[in-house]
């Protein structure tokens, strides 16, 4: 008789701080004490808060474990599993209370409290290598309901009332989307594609679903299917990503075994199929053409629009190509009605949106708000605030496609549209925040250096015109700079915004152009004073020693790895700035606070 | 699988297992399981108390959990049931009787008052 299930979060980040290893311990310590019929250990996708990880949580009370490690297992089953007494060292301090051995619910943490989990509901609570559990939270219940209540143009009908926009980046109506694909249903080979070619820095909301809910992607691209009269699906999903395309096979095998996925699905005479195609890693197959000629076995790169995916996609048939995310809440619009969808967000903008929080926050991980939360809710109170006291200085969206948002914008309603109007835009959901340590110019060179080389190099404004403008970065961060390069950046930026042929070139100087246009006085510090005023650009920094607060200890100069500080004991030293490589070593090793960059 | 029918079926004998993670629940029912309520036999009642509950197909309205000494050792086995701010708590269990307190306290709502601590 099982009384309580132990839940170990599978997922990349906790897999790769051991908790496979943990659970292998956990299973044979219950074996030890001869728990075994009494606990369940399950393996499931991710808690979302990646940065407490290895995770384990203990139900039925609902303790949350964190960063747990192999050696605190023992204790673990012995006082929790066989005494009922809580491991208090281990649980996530949010939810302890004082004086009493209970934990308060997840649910009440700040974390937790203001998310609302559609797409990645089931991460973190089912086990997904296994289809029965999925089943138990009402999985397929929806292909049901479509298969056998619902006509195709009902289902599409329903999708495009929601209001449901693709959460891979560009925000278009996933309704209408269907609709332009439906047209001579039985009489055309159609295909239906899932883009989980999740390439932004930073992001990893789909690699999480998929790694902790695989089967409500296969569902919801069956329910696609039927909408638009297709019976074969793909999945192109990074080879980078080898738990999700585990899952995923998984996932299909059973589906299959089932009888959910292959011919005749709950004997209506529908039939659907799904194959994984893996993508090599390359950026510009995330975007929608060249990820299909890439699924064709060509080489990935775009082609222009129109004829749009619609009309002519994979192998020139009518496709339909919808991210990851946007999937994952297909399933609950269809059980739940599009009217309970619209519920939720703002005006143009319904449902919510899994942001992966990184950079300089507290809790580091993934997190499912309602459109239209501030993003101060989402950095302050979810995401624990920066760390070591630093001030917020901007926060990153959409990627290398994306702008930053400075503080002064920190109380914007995050949606579609107000992304944009801010000169930055939602993307795939990587939320990179920034402390007052960052430099502007480095961030915008970072994100130019990626979109450098991740370009196709089909056409010439994005090959060549990115290249351009990385090269007067450069220069602006080397010191050598001036002032007609910022005007430069900004005509050049404008070009290859305007003549590209897919988003990625259209869309890869945003970080530059968003970066200039709410930050242009540290451009011009680096430019005409020729500072970095963050401290970063080793080009325009250097370091030097306060007479008055150094001791003569000569620890500096031991330590200093190109000999170029000098002076005699207890007298103050020097540091030859010819010499310096600026390293930092000085700095990290004074107990004087005497050294400082400037 | 080919119907409807099916898939409901296993929707059904899964939902209550997956609900064991959900944690709304009408009752919760404590075991004190330290050394002297284990000593005194502690777990065969809690074993019994499962058994019961998954026998009557109560498992989204009751949830079982363990704890440490409630420090009355002499009247080990103890369970205390909770129900929003309300404890009642059982003393000198055995399986049988805990199998009465299913019955009559979470199926009828009557908390048997001739074995909580208030009468012993």
């Amino acid at each position: 008789m099982i009384r309580s299930h132990v839940l170990i979060c599978g997922g990349t980040g906790c897999s790769a701080s051991g908790s496979v290893t943990i659970r292998e311990t956990l299973e044979k310590e219950i074996a030890n004490v001869g728990l075994e019929n009494e606990v369940k250990v399950v393996q499931t996708g991710c808690f979302g808060l990646c940065e407490l990880g290895p995770i384990m949580i203990v139900y039925p009370e609902g303790t949350f474990y964190s960063r747990v490690t192999v050696d605190d297992v023992a204790e673990v089953v012995s006082e929790h599993l066989v005494k009922g007494r809580v491991v208090r060292r281990l649980v996530f301090n949010e939810t302890l209370q004082e004086g009493t051995t209970d934990v308060k619910s997840l649910s009440e943490t700040s974390f937790y409290k203001k998310q609302k989990r559609i797409a990645l509901r089931n991460c973190g609570v089912i086990d997904p290598e296994n289809i029965e559990e999925y089943i138990g939270v009402d999985g397929y219940q929806a292909l049901g309901k479509v298969l056998t209540e619902m006509t195709p143009d009902e289902v599409i009908q329903t999708i495009i009332d929601s209001g449901l926009r693709g959460r891979g980046g560009g925000g278009f109506p996933t309704g209408l989307k269907w609709k332009f694909a439906s047209g001579n249903r039985g009489n055309v080979q159609k295909y239906v594609a899932c883009n989980a070619d999740e390439g932004d820095p930073g992001a990893f909301m789909d690699r999480s679903i998929l790694e902790g809910d695989p089967h409500a992607v296969l569902e919801a691209m069956a329910i696609a299917g039927y909408a638009i009269g297709a019976d074969e699906g793909y999945i192109y999903v990074r080879a980078e990503y080898p738990i999700a395309i585990h899952r995923l096979e998984v996932a299909i095998n059973q589906a299959h075994e089932y009888g959910l996925l292959g011919k005749d699905i709950f004997g209506t005479g529908f039939n659907f199929d799904i194959k994984l195609r893996l993508g090599a890693g390359a950026f510009v197959c995330g975007e929608e053409t060249a990820l299909m000629t890439s699924i064709e076995g060509n080489r990935g790169e775009p082609r222009p629009r129109p004829p749009f995916p619609a009309v002519k996609g994979l192998f020139g048939q009518p496709t339909i190509l919808n991210n990851v995310e946007t999937y994952a809440n297909v399933t609950q619009i269809i059980l739940n009605g599009a009217e309970w969808f619209q519920s939720m967000g703002t005006e143009k903008s319904k449902g919510t949106k899994v942001f992966a929080l990184g950079g300089k926050i507290k809790h580091t991980g993934l997190v499912e708000v309602p459109m239209g939360t501030t993003l101060r809710e989402v950095v302050e109170e979810i995401g624990g605030g920066i760390p070591n006291g630093k001030k917020f200085k901007a926060a990153q969206t959409g990627g290398p496609s994306g702008g930053c948002i400075p503080a002064e914008l920190i109380d914007t309603p995050i949606d579609y549209d107000n992304l944009i109007a801010i000169g930055s835009m939602m993307g795939s959901g990587g939320l990179i925040v920034m402390d007052e340590d960052t430099c502007m110019v480095d961030i915008a060179r970072f994100f130019l250096d990626f979109t450098v080389d991740e370009s196709c190099g089909k056409c010439t404004p994005c090959r060549v015109g990115t290249k351009r403008l990385l090269e007067i970065l450069d220069r602006i961060i080397a010191g050598k700079g001036e002032l007609k390069d910022l005007d430069e950046l900004e005509e050049l930026a404008k070009y290859i915004k305007s003549a590209s042929l897919c988003g990625l070139g259209q869309t890869a100087p945003n970080p530059v152009l968003s970066t200039l246009n709410r930050f242009r006085d540290e451009y011009v510090a680096h430019v005409v004073d020729k500072k970095c005023p963050a401290g970063v650009c080793k080009s325009l920094l250097h370091y030097e020693i306060v007479p008055e607060k150094c001791k003569g200890c000569t620890l500096c100069a031991r330590k200093c790895p190109v000999n170029a500080i000098s002076g005699s004991v207890k007298e103050p030293h020097v540091i030859d700035t010819s010499k310096c490589i600026k390293c930092g070593v000085c700095i990290g090793n004074c107990k004087f606070g005497a050294i400082i960059k400037k | 699988m080919k119907t409807l029918a099916e898939l409901s079926a296993i929707r059904e004998r899964m939902k209550s297992k997956v609900s064991l993670r959900e944690g709304e629940y009408s009752y919760r029912i404590v075991v004190g399981m330290a050394t002297c309520g284990i000593a005194a036999g502690a777990r065969p009642v809690m074993n019994a108390l499962l058994e019961e509950i998954a026998a009557k197909g109560l498992e989204g309205k009751v949830q079982v959990s363990q704890t440490g000494c409630i420090g009355i050792c002499q009247m080990e086995p103890v369970f205390e049931v909770f129900s929003g701010e309300e404890k009642t708590t059982y003393v000198k269990m055995t399986p049988e009787k805990a199998k009465e307190v299913i019955a009559s306290h979470i199926e009828g709502g009557k908390p048997l008052t001739q074995y909580t601590i208030g009468e012993m």
